[in-house]
């Protein structure tokens, strides 16, 4: 293992100076350093997407990214969404269609889902579906969370 | 623009009260509390599945730096715990029982440095060859697990022998005479594997003990009191030194209703003297907690040439795993269900429930009824098929109606099993997807179910108050672990008193304050605690009124409360408000308003007279749900694949206090029960687990599950319900399994009767040379 070093990460806009060496990875020094706790240990091996952020706007699992490779990255949290006390569309969405139950999982499936829509503001059905196919649910059935997605894309353009 | 959504009362969707936290990050779980100066602990798990463990040696880990206790089971003295048959010990004692099972404990400065020297105990352990499957462990001259068994506390009558710890016959009318009047009997059996709850949240507790020697633990559970009463009886404490909060939970499914790591949590702390934390590793979890039962079930049902059911027996088999748990209750549970919900007049059904080295079992969304519904469903397709009657019309036929008889002598008092039925099969266009076939690979078939459940149980209560500006305080015992309670009792509150849901301040579960809830299980959260919180809103009422006849000088009967938390002069346009009423009563007259309810589930017992009960651990339950479920499945003819395309899932709720909750409940139990249905299992290789991840264990994608799942709620209002409200917590996973594996019959001819209903099992049944063996 790697001596641990000082650096600089870019999260949600602001710049936090961290310490870490080779092995730690973004999910613990958000989640253990930065007290950033929205981003969820699920498994710990990138399997079920409670963790996943945005690197250069990509949802990508954190607790598999080495933290000293975020350095000159832009990276999002699910902090990071709402603004001035103003949820994001993909947000206020779930809350109005019921799509929030246990919540564990739902940091990781709104940032795939604002990934996507970032990218295709018309995103239809499929490609929801597979846009939030690596975030595991144990208790929705994901009907409403592909609902509240796809209210986005119908009733409002996505800002 | 979002849409104007309604803020109060029955039958609104209201968005939930937590939700906003929970998509903004700032929620806090178990995991993401820190507390100062806090340490982390680690579990060391049994490496047999059945030894007796001859000496430790934690040497090398109390020597790692950072390391500030090691604890192992020679640390305690001996004491039993369990909530039906007390097997456990806070950490193994003498003996283990299955892999996994927590052995010794670390607390250290980091979780790293903990687990790192977890590892280095060494647990010297003399193995006892391993009973890993149901008849390993009823073999004559099998290794018995639990020695003792016959010794230990019970809190029920329960009839044990060897490793049999649960033995119990259900019986009406003379199944005998039953079979000399059917024209058909179908008997056969069937097998459910064990499935992992599998909750997002793997279980985590956080312990601190103040200098009064009290132990505060926030942990993800299911009931402040149950992790209370574990906690107390692991470490020998008083109740009144140990407090249980409750942060958010991520999810839970009954498998946070007993101790998980709160007790070991505890006894860290209570050894450093600082707040440790216990997070399990997804793989810890999946190997230390606790699953769903494996089963066997024979069963045979008889019915005449015109379809009228006269006969069923059944004879169930319950793998209980290494430790009782709730298993007895689980096993029994499942008993009262296998007479289905149909009136059938000569039933005998005998269960054994039985200890193993594998995973201990427990409670699990439907309670061991999942199993009995997949047997029981089955056959009745099985059934229908050999009277060459119409499955829909067979189960019509015979399911119960309004005033008919449960098995146990329960009187069924509102039955919506038929519309149920009905809505399912007009909504899915039955009749015509069963009969036209697309001649493609792709095999297309509908199947359906139909199923009972109960919620209400023990005991629980609710304290609502008027604070000084005259919102209303709402106290339970009530641990919404994702299902919406939090929001469904608020609403139940809201409407008792005439108020938003924004002006019920909903107090988290806390066991220093909220008064007792067995917990949440059992469907019982909005019927049980909104019925004692629509009661302690009642209590809150008349008092008001009280104050506010001195306040308008009239009399109550003159009185009532108008929307916005105000009293009004009926007719008139003068009132009070409830920051008036308030005020007046903390300083003027009369004093602070507090309402209260508590209560025993007070229904309708068992009747003895009807129904030969032995070794049954119940004497009452609750009221009965009712629901119907059909499914379209694609099967895929080169590999087998079982694909649900569509379902219309029909439930009778009662009264649906907020539809989006119980949609929510509806489609996330029909996710979970499609994958017990066709790919979720826990395998082991010898005593070993082999899958404890999600890569091996899949639980169902968004891929996995369609898109197409229609809720059909059904109202048909419960009397003693609040607001005429049932549960609806489990019933959305009961009747999934079955449906599927009707439908797969209708596409392909044959009958799997062992779940999941993988693909190699498929193929194997339609492959053409395996034709004879296809279940018709």
């Amino acid at each position: 293992m790697t001596e641990a070093e000082q650096f600089d990460l870019n999260i949600n806009g602001e710049v936090y100076p961290v310490r870490a060496d080779g092995a730690a990875t973004l999910l613990n020094i958000l989640r253990e350093q930065l007290g950033l706790t929205g981003a969820k240990c699920g498994c710990n091996q990138g399997l079920c997407g409670a963790c996943n952020v945005l690197i250069d706007g990509q949802a990508v699992r954190s607790c598999l990214v080495i933290a000293g490779t975020c350095i000159d990255r832009e990276i999002e949290t699910i902090e990071g969404l709402e603004k001035d006390g103003e949820l994001s569309s993909v947000q206020q969405a779930f809350l109005d269609t019921g799509a929030v139950q246990c919540g564990f999982c739902i940091p990781g499936m709104v940032l795939s889902a604002t990934a996507l829509l970032r990218e295709n503001p018309k995103a239809g059905v499929e490609e929801i579906r597979d846009a939030i196919s690596g975030n595991l649910c144990r208790c929705s059935g994901y009907v409403k969370v592909v609902d509240a997605v796809c209210r986005v894309t119908k009733n409002q353009a996505y800002d | 623009m979002t849409e104007v959504l309604s803020t109060r009362g029955i039958g609104a969707r209201i968005p939930r009260l937590e939700a906003r936290g929970k998509l903004t990050g700032r929620t806090d779980y178990t995991d993401d509390i820190v507390l100062p100066n806090m340490l982390h602990g680690a579990i060391l798990g049994s490496t047999y599945a059945h030894a007796r463990i001859l000496s430790y040696d934690t040497t090398a880990a109390l020597e790692m730096p950072g390391v500030k206790a090691v604890i192992t089971g020679d640390d305690y003295p001996d004491l039993p715990m369990g909530c039906m048959i007390k097997d456990e010990r806070l950490l193994a004692k003498d003996k283990v029982r299955y892999v996994g099972q927590p052995v010794a404990a670390v607390a250290a400065t980091d979780l790293e440095t903990a687990r790192k020297a977890a590892r280095l105990i060494e647990v010297s352990y003399e193995p006892i060859p391993e009973v890993m499957t149901i008849d390993e462990a009823m073999a004559p001259g099998a290794p018995v697990i639990h020695e003792g068994l016959a010794d230990y506390i019970k809190v029920f009558d329960a009839e044990c022998n060897g490793n049999v710890l649960s033995h119990q016959v259900l019986s009406e009318g003379d199944v005998n005479s039953g079979w000399e009047k059917c024209d058909v009997i179908v008997d056969e059996v069937y097998d459910t594997q064990p499935q992992a709850h599998a909750y997002l949240e793997p279980c985590a507790a956080i312990a601190e003990v103040d200098d009064a020697g009290k132990v505060s633990i926030w942990s993800g559970h299911q009931s402040i009191n149950r992790v209370q009463a574990n906690v107390a009886e692991a470490l020998g404490l008083s109740m009144s030194k140990v407090r249980a909060l409750t942060p958010r939970v991520g999810g839970a499914f009954g498998g946070k209703m007993e101790a998980t790591v709160q007790p070991i949590a505890a006894a860290l702390a209570i050894k450093t003297g600082r707040a440790v934390k216990v997070a399990l590793s997804r793989d810890d979890d999946f190997q230390m907690m606790r699953s769903r039962h494996g089963t066997r079930i024979q069963m045979s049902t008889g019915a005449t040439r015109d379809g009228a059911i006269l006969a069923r027996s059944a004879k169930l088999f319950y793998d209980a795993g290494a430790y009782a748990d709730d298993s007895a209750a689980v096993l029994g549970f499942g008993m009262l269900m296998a007479r289905g919900p149909y009136n059938i007049p000569n039933v005998h059904v005998e269960g054994y429930c039985v200890y193993t080295n594998r995973l201990r079992a427990s409670g699990f969304r439907g309670f061991g009824n999942p199993q009995v519904t997949f047997a029981g469903e089955s056959q009745l397709d099985e059934l229908a098929h050999k009277l060459e009657m119409d499955p829909i019309e067979l189960r019509l036929k015979n399911v119960m109606k309004d005033g008919d008889k449960q098995f146990g002598g329960h009187t069924v008092e509102v039955c919506g099993l038929s519309e149920c039925i009905e809505n399912a099969r007009d909504h899915s266009d039955w009749a015509i997807k069963r009969t036209e076939k697309t001649g493609s690979e792709r095999r297309t078939g509908i199947g359906v179910s139909a199923f009972s459940h109960v919620c209400g149980l023990l005991s629980t209560g609710a304290i609502v108050r008027l604070a000084e500006d005259g919102s209303v305080v709402l106290s339970t015992g009530a641990v919404d672990y994702g299902q919406g309670s939090d929001t469904a009792l608020a609403q139940i509150c809201g409407e008792a008193l005439q108020v938003d849901v924004g002006q019920v301040n909903f107090v988290a579960p806390d066991s220093d304050s909220s008064p007792y809830n067995w917990g949440t299980a059992a469907s019982r959260t909005t019927y049980m605690v909104g019925r004692a919180v629509r009661d302690a809103a009642t209590d809150v009422r008349q008092k008001i009124l009280a104050a506010a006849e001195i306040m308008l000088e009239t009399s109550a009967a003159d009185l009532e409360l108008v929307p916005g938390g105000k009293v009004q002069i009926v007719g008139s346009d003068v009132s009070v408000s409830f920051f008036d009423v308030s005020m007046f009563s903390l300083y003027g007259a009369g004093g602070p308003i507090i309402g209260q309810s508590t209560f025993m589930y007070d229904g309708e017992p068992f009747d003895p007279k009807r129904t030969v009960m032995s070794g049954f651990p119940f004497s009452n339950l609750g009221v009965y749900l009712f629901g119907a479920h059909v499914v379209e499945v694609e099967v895929d003819e080169t590999t087998g694949k079982a694909d649900v395309t569509r379902a219309w899932l029909a439930h009778d709720v009662g009264k649906s206090i907020n539809p989006s909750a119980v949609e929510g409940q509806i489609q996330g139990g029909f996710a979970q029960g499609l994958g017990y249905a066709l790919h979720e299992e826990l395998v082991w290789d010898g005593g070993h687990l082999i899958n404890p991840t999600f890569m091996d264990y899949k639980i169902p994608g968004v891929h996995e599950v369609p898109h197409e799942l229609f809720p059909i709620i059904i109202e048909n209002p419960e009397p003693s319900g609040p607001f005429g409200a049932r549960g609806i917590g489990e019933p959305g996973l009961v009747g999934v399994a079955p449906a599927v594996a009707n439908a797969v019959f209708n596409a392909t001819d044959t009958r799997v009767r062992s779940l999941p209903l993988t693909s190699e099992k498929i193929l194997t049944k339609i492959m053409p040379d395996q034709g004879k063996d296809n279940g018709k």
